[in-house]
C-alpha cells in the first residue's frame, strides 16, 4: 500500500509512550466500564454451561449450513453496498462542490433515522401486489389483476441487502466523510503538487487513507446487519440470529440459545480482530497544522446538478420513501384522533430514556478510548475491545445478559431491605430502567468507543507530548486538548448513540419497566397485533425524532468546518 | 459507569412505586395488548381494581424467573398451549384453586394441575380464494403436489405453526411428518414470513390460492373499520375449517395463569373469574372473533359462518410435548429457508 511505505515518513507518526502506570484511576474506571459489558456475556457463558442435550448434532446436521450461507451472504452484501455507497457519497460531498451540496451533506445522514425494521415493513406494503408501485404500474400496463402481472417478491436475500444498505450506509459516509473533510487536505494537496491525478488522488491517496474509517463504519453497519432481527422477520432471511430465536423461544432451550449466540460473538470478535490486526501497522495522523478543510473541485453546469441528483437517490429511497408512506398513514389518523395522551408519554419517555443513555454511553466511551491512548499495547487497548464485545451480541441476547445478573442483585437487595426495613424495595434495578440503561450501555458503548477512538486517531500524538511537556497530566490534557479537538468525533458518536438507542427494540421489550412503554415497543405492539395505522404515528415520531439529532448535529458539525 | 444528573433524575422518575394499593394488578402478557384491552377496560369498570400490563415478546418466562420473589407479576398470559406450559414447568405458577373458573374452562383446556387455564380458542385454519370454489380440505392434502406454487404461510417456527405441526405429528409420528412438511414446503408460494393476515392479502395480492393461518384474524379483518382495506382481504377468501384425517381441526389456545409471588393474589383470582365469566367469554367471541371456552358461549356471527367447528380429539398435553420435535423438523426440511 501506498500509504504504508509513505507512513515512516509522516512528521507526526503516533509513538507514544505510556504516560501512566497500572495504577491509574483511568485504568480502573475503565476496566470497570469494560466488566460492566462483561458481565452480561459471562451470565451467557453461565447459561450455556447449563447444557442443551445434542442440539449442536442438529445444528450441524440441518442449521449451520443454511443459517451461516444466509448470514455470510447478507453480510457480504449488505457490506458492498454501504462500503460503496457510503464511501462514494463521502468523497462526492467532500471533495467536490456542486449545487444542493450543503443540503446533501446533512440530507445523505436521513436515512439513519429509519429502523431497518421500518424500511422492511414500508417497502413491503409499497411493493406488494396491492401496494401503489404495483397498482400504478398495472394500470400503466393496461393490466386489472394482480394475477395478471406482478412484480417479484420482496421477501428475499437481495431485497433484505437492498433495504438494510439503503439504512446503514450512513455508518460509513458520516466518518468517510470526517476522515477526508478533516484530514485528508494536506496529503491530497502534497501528492497533487507531486503530479498526482485526480483519479489517482482517490485510489491512491484518500481510499487507503479512509480505510480505518471505513473499515469502523462497515463494521458497525454489519453488527447491526447480524443482529437485526426485525427486518430478517419481515423479509424471510434466516441468519444465525433467528436460529438463536428458534432454539430458544420455539424449542424452549436457553442454554442452547446462549450457546449459539457465544459462537456467534466469538466469531464476530475474531472477525474484528483480523480486520485489526490487518491494518495494524497503518497509523494515520497528519501533523498538527495541517488539520483544515479540503478544497472542494467544484462541479458546474449539468455536472453539477448530476452529482446533486445521484446523491439525492439513497436519501429518497432510504428516507423519502418510508417518511412519505408513514406521513400518508399518520394524517388520516391524527386528522381523526390526533395524537393521543399516550403516545405523548411514550415520545417522552423515549426521549428522556435515549437523552440519558446517550450522555451515559458516551461518557463510558470516552473513559475507554482515552484509557486505551494513554495506555497503548497494555491493557488499555485490551479493555477497548472488550467493553466493545457488547455491540457484537443481538439486542435479546444483551438483554437476556443483563437480565440474568441484574435479577439476582434486585433479588438481593429486596431480601436484604426485608430484613433490615422489615419492608421490601420491589425491583429497584428492573423497576427504575435502570436495568435498560445498562442493557443499552453494553448493546451501544462500541459506538462510542469507536468513535472517540476514531476521534483521537486524528489527534497527533505530539500534541500530547506538547501537553505533557508543558506540565499537564491527563486530566488537563483531556479538558484543554483531547475534548475540543475531540469534538467532531463525540458529536457524531452522540448523534448515533442516541439515535440507536431510539429505536432499539428488543432489549427495550424485555427489560423495560412495569407501565413504561416507548415508540418502538408500541409499533411493535401495533405490527404485533397486524394493525399498522396507530403504528404508523409511532413509526413517524421514531423517524421525526431520529431526524432532529440528525439536524441539529450536522449543522454544528459544519459550522465547525468538517 | 457514569452516571449524569439527568440519568439520575430520570432514575428517580421512573422509579416504580411500590404495590401496596389493594386495588390493583399487574399482568405480564406475550399477548398483544390491544387483543385483552377491552377485557381489562370492563374487568376495571365491574371490580374497581386497575390493570398495569407489560406486553413481553419473547422473554416473560425468563423475566419473571430473574424478577423472583420480588416480582410484581400477578397474571402472566400467553397464546399457544406451549407457551403456557412452559411457564408452569418452570415453577413460576401456583395452582388455580377457584371454584368459579375451574367449573367454566373444561378439563381438557387447563393444565392436569391447574397450574393454568385457557380463555379462549382459536382454530389454525385454510383461507382460500372464493373463486377457487374450494369447500373442503384436510391438513394431509396440503402437501399435495396440486398445490404446488399456490400455498402462503408465517414462519415454520412461529408458535402457530410448530402447534399445528406437532398436531400432525402426533397423528402421524415422524416419518410421515416429515414427508408431509417436505410437500407443504414445496407447495409454497413465497417465503414463509410475515402474518396471518398477509396470508388473505397475498391471496388477493395474487401471490397464492390458499393460505393457513388462524380463524379469528378473518373477524378482525373483515369488520376492520380502522383499515378498510383490510375488509377487502377478507372477504376476499372463504374459510375453510380443515381436518386431520383421522381426526378434527387444531386448536390452540389463548390462557392464563397466577404468578407463583403474586403480591395481589385475591385480585388475580378476581381477573381469572371474570375472564372465564359469560360476559367476559362472549367478549372474547365478539370482540375478538375466538372461540369462547365456555360451554354455551355464543360464538360471532362471522365465526359461526366458518361451519360446525369438530374440535381435534388429540390432548392438548399431547400437542404440547411433540412441539420441540416438530421444530426440530421444520430446521431439517430446511422450511423456512
Amino acid at each position: 500500500m501506498a500509504v504504508t511505505d509513505l507512513n515512516p515518513r509522516l512528521p507526526g507518526r503516533l509513538r507514544t509512550r505510556p504516560l501512566m502506570g497500572g495504577g491509574s484511576p483511568w485504568l480502573w474506571a475503565a476496566g470497570g466500564i469494560a466488566a460492566l459489558v462483561l458481565a452480561p456475556v459471562a451470565a451467557l457463558l453461565w447459561q450455556a454451561a447449563q447444557g442443551s442435550n445434542g442440539l449442536w448434532n442438529h445444528l450441524w446436521a440441518y442449521v449451520l449450513a443454511p443459517a451461516l450461507g444466509q448470514t455470510a451472504l447478507l453480510l457480504a452484501g449488505v457490506g458492498l453496498v454501504v462500503t460503496v455507497l457510503g464511501t462514494a457519497l463521502a468523497w462526492l460531498v467532500a471533495a467536490h462542490a456542486f449545487p444542493g451540496r450543503r443540503l446533501l451533506d446533512w440530507a445523505l445522514l436521513l436515512p439513519l433515522a429509519v429502523p431497518s425494521y421500518i424500511i422492511a415493513f414500508v417497502y413491503l406494503e409499497v411493493t406488494h401486489p396491492l401496494g401503489p408501485l404495483q397498482d400504478g404500474l398495472r394500470a400503466l400496463l393496461g393490466y386489472t389483476s394482480p394475477r395478471e402481472f406482478r412484480l417479484p417478491d420482496i421477501r428475499s436475500l437481495p431485497g433484505a441487502i437492498f433495504l438494510l444498505g439503503l439504512v446503514l450506509y450512513p455508518y460509513v459516509y458520516l466518518p468517510v466523510r470526517a476522515m477526508f473533510a478533516m484530514q485528508a487536505a494536506g496529503l491530497l494537496e502534497a501528492g497533487r503538487m507531486l503530479g498526482c491525478t485526480r483519479r489517482g488522488l482517490l485510489w491512491r491517496l484518500a481510499l487507503p487513507l479512509a480505510r480505518p474509517a471505513i473499515a469502523a463504519g462497515a463494521s458497525l453497519a454489519l453488527m447491526e446487519t447480524l443482529n437485526d432481527i426485525g427486518a430478517a422477520e419481515f423479509l424471510g432471511v434466516r441468519t444465525l440470529t433467528v436460529s438463536i430465536y428458534a432454539t430458544w423461544v420455539t424449542r424452549s432451550d436457553l442454554p442452547g440459545a446462549a450457546q449459539i449466540a457465544l459462537v456467534m460473538l466469538a466469531v464476530v470478535a475474531a472477525l474484528v480482530a483480523l480486520e485489526r490486526f490487518a491494518r495494524r501497522r497503518q497509523r494515520f495522523a497528519g501533523g498538527a497544522q495541517r488539520m483544515r478543510p479540503l478544497v472542494p473541485v467544484r462541479l458546474t453546469g449539468l455536472r453539477g446538478w448530476a452529482a446533486l441528483g445521484l446523491g439525492l437517490v439513497p436519501v429518497l429511497l432510504g428516507f423519502g420513501v418510508p417518511l412519505a408512506w408513514l406521513l400518508s398513514e399518520a394524517v388520516t389518523r391524527i386528522a381523526e384522533t390526533g395524537i393521543s395522551a399516550q403516545l405523548r408519554a411514550e415520545m417522552r419517555a423515549t426521549l428522556l430514556l435515549a437523552t440519558a443513555a446517550t450522555v451515559a454511553v458516551v461518557a463510558g466511551g470516552l473513559v475507554v478510548a482515552l484509557t486505551a491512548r494513554l495506555c497503548p499495547g497494555g491493557p488499555g487497548a485490551v479493555i477497548g475491545r472488550l467493553a466493545s464485545l457488547g455491540y457484537a451480541m443481538p439486542g435479546t441476547v444483551v438483554a437476556l445478559g443483563v437480565l440474568v445478573p441484574v435479577g439476582a442483585l434486585d433479588r438481593l437487595l429486596d431480601a436484604g431491605a426485608r430484613a433490615v426495613l422489615g419492608q421490601g424495595t420491589g425491583l429497584v434495578l428492573i423497576g427504575s430502567g435502570l436495568a435498560l440503561g445498562y442493557a443499552y450501555l453494553v448493546r451501544f458503548l462500541a459506538i462510542a468507543v469507536g468513535g472517540c477512538e476514531s476521534g483521537l486517531a486524528q489527534i497527533p500524538s505530539s500534541l500530547d507530548q506538547a501537553a505533557r511537556s508543558l506540565g499537564h497530566g491527563p486530566a488537563a490534557s483531556l479538558r484543554r486538548l483531547h475534548l475540543p479537538l475531540l469534538r467532531p468525533a463525540l458529536i457524531a458518536a452522540a448523534l448515533l448513540v442516541f439515535v440507536d438507542t431510539m429505536k432499539e427494540l428488543s432489549a427495550t421489550l424485555l427489560l423495560r419497566p412495569l407501565g413504561v412503554e416507548t415508540l418502538a415497543t408500541h409499533l411493535y405492539g401495533e405490527a404485533a397485533r397486524g394493525s399498522h395505522e396507530d403504528g404508523a404515528i409511532a413509526g413517524l415520531a421514531i423517524v421525526a425524532v431520529g431526524i432532529l439529532p440528525v439536524i441539529a448535529l450536522s449543522r454544528l458539525a459544519q459550522r465547525r468546518g468538517i | 459507569m457514569t452516571l449524569s444528573p439527568r440519568a439520575l433524575l430520570l432514575t428517580s422518575a421512573l422509579l416504580a412505586p411500590l404495590p401496596l394499593a389493594a386495588a390493583e394488578l399487574n399482568l405480564y402478557t406475550s399477548r398483544e395488548p390491544k387483543l385483552v384491552e377491552p377485557l381489562l377496560t370492563a374487568f376495571t369498570a365491574e371490580t374497581g381494581i386497575t390493570v398495569t400490563t407489560v406486553f413481553l415478546k419473547d422473554g416473560l418466562a425468563e423475566r419473571v424467573a430473574a424478577e423472583g420473589a420480588a416480582s410484581p407479576a400477578d397474571v402472566l398470559m400467553a397464546v399457544d398451549a406451549g407457551n403456557m406450559a412452559d411457564l408452569a414447568a418452570k415453577g413460576l405458577t401456583q395452582a388455580i384453586d377457584s371454584e368459579a373458573v375451574l367449573a367454566a374452562v373444561p378439563k381438557e383446556l387447563r393444565d392436569p394441575e391447574n397450574q393454568w387455564v385457557a380463555l379462549s380458542m382459536r382454530a389454525r385454519v385454510v383461507y382460500a380464494a372464493k373463486d377457487l370454489g374450494l369447500s373442503a380440505i384436510t391438513y394431509e392434502e396440503l402437501a399435495d403436489p396440486k398445490w404446488a406454487g399456490k400455498i402462503c404461510i408465517r414462519s415454520g417456527q412461529h408458535p402457530y405453526n410448530t402447534g399445528l405441526f406437532a398436531a400432525y405429528l402426533a397423528h402421524h409420528g415422524t416419518a410421515a411428518t416429515e414427508t408431509w412438511l417436505t410437500g407443504l414446503k414445496a407447495n409454497l408460494a413465497r417465503k414463509p414470513g410475515g402474518g396471518d393476515r398477509d396470508g388473505a392479502k397475498d391471496i388477493l395480492g395474487g401471490i397464492c390460492d390458499i393460505a393457513v393461518a388462524n380463524s379469528y384474524y378473518v373477524g378482525l379483518m373483515r369488520t376492520n373499520e380502522k383499515e378498510p382495506e383490510q375488509k377487502a382481504w377478507g372477504e376476499a377468501i372463504t374459510v375453510l375449517l380443515p381436518t386431520f384425517k383421522d381426526g378434527g381441526t387444531h386448536v390452540n389456545i389463548s390462557g392464563a395463569a397466577i404468578a407463583k409471588h403474586a403480591p395481589h393474589k385475591a385480585e388475580a383470582v378476581q381477573l381469572l373469574e371474570y375472564l372465564t365469566s359469560d360476559a367476559a367469554q362472549k367478549l372474547y367471541a365478539e370482540a375478538n372473533f375466538e372461540y369462547p371456552v365456555k360451554a354455551g358461549a355464543e360464538l360471532s356471527p362471522i365465526v359461526a359462518g366458518f361451519g360446525p367447528l369438530s374440535v381435534d380429539p388429540l390432548p392438548l398435553t399431547e400437542v404440547v410435548k411433540a412441539r420441540k420435535e416438530a421444530s426440530a423438523l421444520v430446521d431439517k426440511v430446511g422450511f423456512d429457508n
